[in-house]
């Protein structure tokens, strides 16, 4: 379980290579990137610039991680998520789980994706042609959160 | 009691500090309570944290509500909700 919270780059062989690394019995890997887009909400963006609360964000990506690997049989996770000023194409977040089948990995991928997305404290300040405004919290966040609760409330799974 | 602030992103900004120190009187007990009682400095600090607004709070780094109780020597942070990933 490794969760790395950077200003720099990041390479997707590397991390799924450091993930799998000495696991023979693992048989699927999930990786999601997020990205800088170059247009958000009608504007262009220029720039981006990423805050965020050292030490509870590292507390509650891991909490996220104990939830997914309590739900699901996983045998490894990768969470890195870059800080500062960043570029439209730039990558943003890498969300890699490891697992001996598909169907937990690409849940367990989506799972972390969707809590780090509401509850690890990150804030993104974009650079638009209008000047620098902060990213507002999207409602289909919170959406695909009820998702999971939803989920566990039917199959008396822990959220 | 002696408690920590943070405060990140457009709190941050709109109050021109990310952290102080601070003495609370006995009556602030909660988040909540303790929202209300920084509101009161008025100016900046009432449009900032007025209730209206739809703060997060954090309590020792963690996420927490209003009723969340106040100990000596804790960090609380009042942000926007997250918009990482």
């Amino acid at each position: 379980m490794t969760i790395r919270i950077s200003p720099d780059d990041f390479d997707l062989s590397t991390e799924v290579a450091a993930l799998r690394a000495g696991q023979p019995e693992v048989g699927a890997v999930v990786a999601f990137i997020g990205t800088v887009r170059d247009l958000n909400d009608g504007a262009a963006v220029a720039e981006m610039a990423l805050e965020h609360y050292p030490g509870m964000t590292e507390k509650s990506i891991q909490a996220i991680v104990d939830q997914a690997c309590a739900r699901w049989a996983l045998l490894g996770t990768r969470v890195v998520h870059r800080i500062g000023a960043l570029l439209p194409q730039e990558q943003i977040v890498l969300v890699a789980v490891a697992a001996a089948h598909r169907g937990e990995a690409f849940a367990a991928c989506e799972f972390i994706m969707d809590y780090l997305k509401t509850e690890a404290p990150f804030w993104k300040k974009e650079q638009t042609p209008a000047g620098a405004r902060w990213v507002d919290a999207r409602s289909t966040d919170d959406h695909a959160l009820q998702k999971w609760q939803n989920l566990a409330a039917d199959t008396g799974t822990r959220p | 009691m002696n408690i920590q602030l943070r405060f990140f992103a457009s709190v941050r900004e709109a109050l021109g500090v990310s952290q102080q120190s601070l003495s609370v009187p006995d009556s602030v007990t909660t988040i909540g309570a303790l929202r209300a009682f920084l509101s009161q400095r008025g100016g900046l600090w009432a449009e900032a944290l007025a209730a209206h607004r739809s703060l997060r709070t954090a309590y020792n780094q963690t996420m927490c509500d209003a009723d969340t109780r106040l100990t000596e020597g804790c960090e609380v942070a009042f942000f926007p909700p997250v918009t990482g990933g």
